[in-house]
């Protein structure tokens, strides 16, 4: 069964949120600057968001009823709002490290290692 | 009974009371800072003491205004003795027993200490002739002795050297003055003698009896540095405590059996009478003769009185068991059960003035005693504390039975003879005058043991004046001496006149000189306060031993005899002192007159000394005053000694008694006056020879007829040796005790701190020790390095889904 001649389904959209997660995992870890590291979060969080909101869908789903109803799409509301909420902090905790080290590498921030 | 003063005297006589008591207590807690050096508190405490004189004369007058004296008993003796006589013929009985009549007194309670059961002790007064006279006499005495104090104690105004003490580096003690610390005893004692005259009950003269006593530890132990001075005081106190122990006894006895310790019969708030000691001994009802009470009879009868109750247990009526044991108790009477309570009750307290009054055995503190300043010598010998032993004595008369009175009678006489014969030797111009206090009390013992109440009591009084007078004499020659020793002194009339003749008129009184009736202007005789005293208990034991041969006269020949030696002793003393040449003249040219505030109330006394003893009839006689506090009726002859007779004493009022014993007293004392004249005073023979002469009786004299060596080997050395076995025990056994378990106990707490220090503490840092390695070994991981976590998580996120589903696939 080829996944590009099927109709698009459930599947597909879980390999689209599986790659941007991969995505922003890679990014996070290899990335050294802070800006760099919270798009990874981001990307992270909306390949998360994409699967529940793919597995809540009712036009997806192979009878016609989301196995969850609309609880994923509230998921993902919470979690774009926890994004933003995440984001404001982080962002904020970058202009401080950069305010005192002016830098935002943050493998300079290290001085908490035991 | 009088209502005016029945409410007036207790009060005037309780602030005469009181005041020292104030004065005392504001010395100590400000004695101090009251003027320079102190000088404030002896103001304050004489002050306190003349206003309380001021209330004992109001009271006085009050109560000689209430009571006068009828001339009756000095003037018409026989006709009273008709009366005396009268009673004791049954037929008569009723007629007589109308002429009886208690003493008048006021008594009642101001406070109640405490109540337990039947036992009430409580701060009352018992006040009547010999009280008020007492408050008089002790007031004016104690004033006299603070005016000289202020002047004799001088000396603690200021820092002084004491010369009489040696320090460790040989050098002598300088100490500050304690002026104020003297004036605030001077307060206590006359509070504490003032409130056993007030008191009303046995136990408040027992409370006050000790406050007396420690007074007089106090002020012997005054210059307490000196090591004389502190076993003086040692010792009155504690030969004091040997006959307060019966004393204690006769307490126990009397409430006991009587369940109370009130002298007089109090009016209770419902309308009954409570039944002091007195009435209860001499019932009104019995013509006041001495009977045994009930309760002592009970006390003692206990078998039989046992034996009707249990006889009516099951009878139906609860009372009848009471009225047959009443209706039995004339027949346990009558064999005389609850007679020897009665005995040991009189002797018991009688054992508490012995050593208060320092009668032989117990005399041998008072000489001693002299080791504190003169002031408080001459009121410990005359007002006050031997005072006491006197006066409780008196107060408590009614209850002596024959054979108590012979006791008395005997140790009075004993003591007498054996003081006086002391004195001759004595060389210390104090200890000859405490000597004459030792003798004289004895003639006071002698006279109330012979039933001679009022002469005993009124030598007591004119004894008080002259003693004191004696002794502040004998105090402005140490003044001016610096010396006690008289064979240092000499020819110091001329030197000191005021005090030479005021103690010249006291020597005369001491002795009684007079003339006796046979010279005849006046019925008795005229002469000085101690020529009546001492023929009114020559004439009593002369009575005495007209109605018992064998007592009588041994008691006859120690009165009559003490007299002579009194004569010749006291003249001796002034001789020495005042007449001939000096004997050093270092001493002699050093001597001077003491100032005007010592030498007056020398004066004062002396003109007391002189008149006390006169009557002015209707006004003044301390007899007359005496005698309406007397208690009538008879002691009866007492059941050891049946054929003993107490002769009423106004039988010796009769002129062929008082002629005998006024030529008695009148030539014995003229005796040892012309001896002690042609040894001292005119120097015809020499004293010297005689000494050589007599060498075993005057080293037995001079040693005080070795009592302080008897008492040291029966009693010191007994009691050294009995504490050194306790002493041994003590350090080698209990000591040993306590600190082998001090030991013990110090090695199980070692063992213990090991167990902690090891295990307890061991575990504790094990586990500290465990988890700093572990975090420290942990630390490694904290890199600090943010992408390197994200890989850790992404890992493990890897690693746990590669679990999980292996494991839910296998």
């Amino acid at each position: 069964m080829n996944p590009l001649t099927t109709p698009v389904g459930v599947s597909h959209f879980m390999a689209v949120g599986a790659v941007m997660f991969v995505c922003g995992v890679v990014c996070m870890a290899a990335k050294r600057n802070a800006l760099g590291v919270l798009m990874g979060i981001e990307l992270v969080l909306n390949g998360a968001n994409i699967n529940f909101v793919a597995m809540s869908s009712p036009f997806l789903s192979a009878h016609g009823r989301g196995g969850l109803g609309l609880d994923g799409q509230f998921i993902a509301l919470f979690v774009i709002v926890l994004a933003a909420a995440e984001a404001a902090v982080a962002l904020a905790i970058t202009l401080n490290f950069y305010n005192n080290h002016a830098t935002i590498d943050v493998d300079r921030a290290d001085e908490l290692r035991g | 009974m009088h209502t005016t003063l029945e409410s007036s005297l207790p009060l005037l006589l309780g602030m005469a009371w009181l005041l020292p008591l104030l004065s005392f207590t504001l010395i100590v807690l400000f004695g101090q800072r009251m003027g320079k050096h102190g000088v404030g508190a002896s103001y304050l405490a004489t002050f306190s003491i003349v206003v309380g004189f001021l209330f004992s004369a109001i009271s006085l007058g009050l109560w000689l205004y209430a009571n006068p004296l009828s001339a009756a008993h000095a003037a018409e003796p026989e006709a009273q003795i008709d009366v005396a006589r009268e009673h004791k013929t049954p037929a008569e009985e009723h007629h007589a027993a109308s002429d009886l009549k208690a003493p008048d007194y006021y008594t009642g309670d101001l406070y109640t200490l405490g109540q337990f059961g039947s036992l009430k002790i409580s701060i009352s007064y018992y006040i009547d002739a010999l009280t008020v006279g007492m408050f008089a006499m002790v007031t004016l005495i104690a004033s006299c002795i603070h005016f000289y104090a202020i002047g004799y104690m001088h000396d603690e105004l200021h820092d002084l050297t004491d010369h009489e003490v040696t320090l460790a580096d040989g050098r002598h003690l300088h100490r500050p003055g304690r002026f104020h610390r003297f004036f605030q005893y001077l307060s206590l004692f006359c509070f504490s003698m003032l409130g056993l005259v007030y008191a009303g009950n046995i136990f408040m003269v027992f409370i006050f009896w000790e406050l007396v006593g420690i007074c007089s530890y106090f002020l012997i132990g005054f210059y307490i540095e000196r090591k004389s001075a502190c076993n003086a005081a040692n010792k009155a106190f504690i030969v004091n405590r040997v006959g307060d122990f019966g004393m204690i006894v006769g307490l126990m006895a009397l409430w006991g059996a009587l369940g109370t310790f009130a002298f007089g019969d109090a009016k209770q708030a419902d309308g009954t009478v409570a039944r002091g000691i007195f009435s209860q001994v001499r019932d009104a009802g019995q013509e006041h003769a001495l009977i045994v009470p009930d309760g002592m009879v009970r006390a003692s009868a206990w078998k039989m009185v046992q034996e009707v109750a249990v006889d009516h247990r099951d009878h139906a009526d609860p009372a009848a068991a009471e009225s047959e044991i009443e209706s039995r108790l004339s027949d346990y009477r009558d064999q005389h059960y609850g007679y020897w309570l009665l005995v040991v009750a009189g002797v018991g307290i009688f054992c508490g003035c012995v050593g208060k009054s320092a009668q032989f055995p117990l005399h041998v503190w008072l000489p001693d005693a002299m080791e504190g300043p003169t002031p408080v010598s001459a009121l410990v010998h005359s007002a006050t504390m031997v005072a006491a032993g006197v006066y409780l004595t008196g107060r408590f008369y009614p209850v002596f039975t024959p054979e108590a009175r012979l006791v008395i009678a005997y140790t009075g006489g004993i003591t007498l003879f054996l003081a006086a014969t002391i004195a001759i030797t004595a060389t210390d111009i104090k200890r000859v005058l405490a000597y004459s206090t030792v003798s004289q009390l004895g003639y006071m013992m002698l006279a109330l043991g012979v039933g001679g109440w009022v002469a005993g009591l009124f030598h007591l009084i004119t004894h008080a004046f002259f003693k004191s007078l004696l002794f502040l004499c004998s105090g402005s020659v140490i003044h001016a001496c610096h010396t006690n020793e008289m064979p240092k002194m000499g020819g110091l009339l001329k030197k000191m006149p005021w005090t030479g003749y005021t103690m010249l008129a006291g020597c005369l009184a001491i002795i009684g000189a007079g003339l006796p009736p046979i010279f005849g202007f006046w019925p008795f005789g005229f002469g000085l306060s101690g020529f009546y005293s001492k023929d009114s208990i020559i004439a009593q034991a002369y009575s005495f031993w007209m109605a018992n041969p064998t007592h009588g006269m041994i008691l006859f020949a120690a009165a009559a005899g003490g007299a002579s030696i009194t004569a010749f002793y006291m003249f001796r003393l002034w001789f020495m002192t005042f007449i001939g040449q000096p004997r050093d003249h270092h001493v002699y040219e050093h001597a001077h007159e003491s100032p005007r505030i010592m030498y007056l109330p020398l004066v004062v006394l002396a003109s007391f000394a002189v008149i006390i003893g006169w009557t002015f009839p209707g006004v003044w006689s301390v007899t007359d005053l005496l005698e309406q506090a007397r208690w009538p009726g008879e002691a009866g002859a007492g059941v050891l000694m049946p054929s003993l007779i107490y002769p009423n004493e106004l039988l010796s009022h009769q002129h062929h008694v008082h002629l005998i014993a006024g030529l008695t007293a009148f030539s014995t004392a003229l005796g040892g006056f012309l001896l002690a004249t042609v040894f001292y005073g005119v120097r015809w023979l020499n004293p010297a020879e005689v000494r050589q002469q007599f060498a075993p009786v005057y080293t037995f004299l001079i040693n005080k007829w070795y009592f302080d060596e008897l008492y040291d080997v029966l009693f010191v050395t007994p009691t050294h040796f009995v504490a050194m076995i306790i002493a041994w025990f003590d350090r080698q056994i209990i000591d040993g005790f306590i600190n082998n378990l001090a030991r013990w106990t110090y090695r199980v707490a070692t063992f213990d701190d090991l167990i902690d220090r090891y295990l307890v503490d061991g575990l504790v840092n094990l586990t500290a020790a465990w988890t700093w390695s572990l975090g420290n070994s942990l630390r490694g991981l904290q890199t600090g390095l943010l992408r390197q976590y994200i890989m850790l998580i992404v890992i493990g996120t890897v690693a746990l889904t590669i679990i999980v589903n292996f494991a839910s696939a296998g």
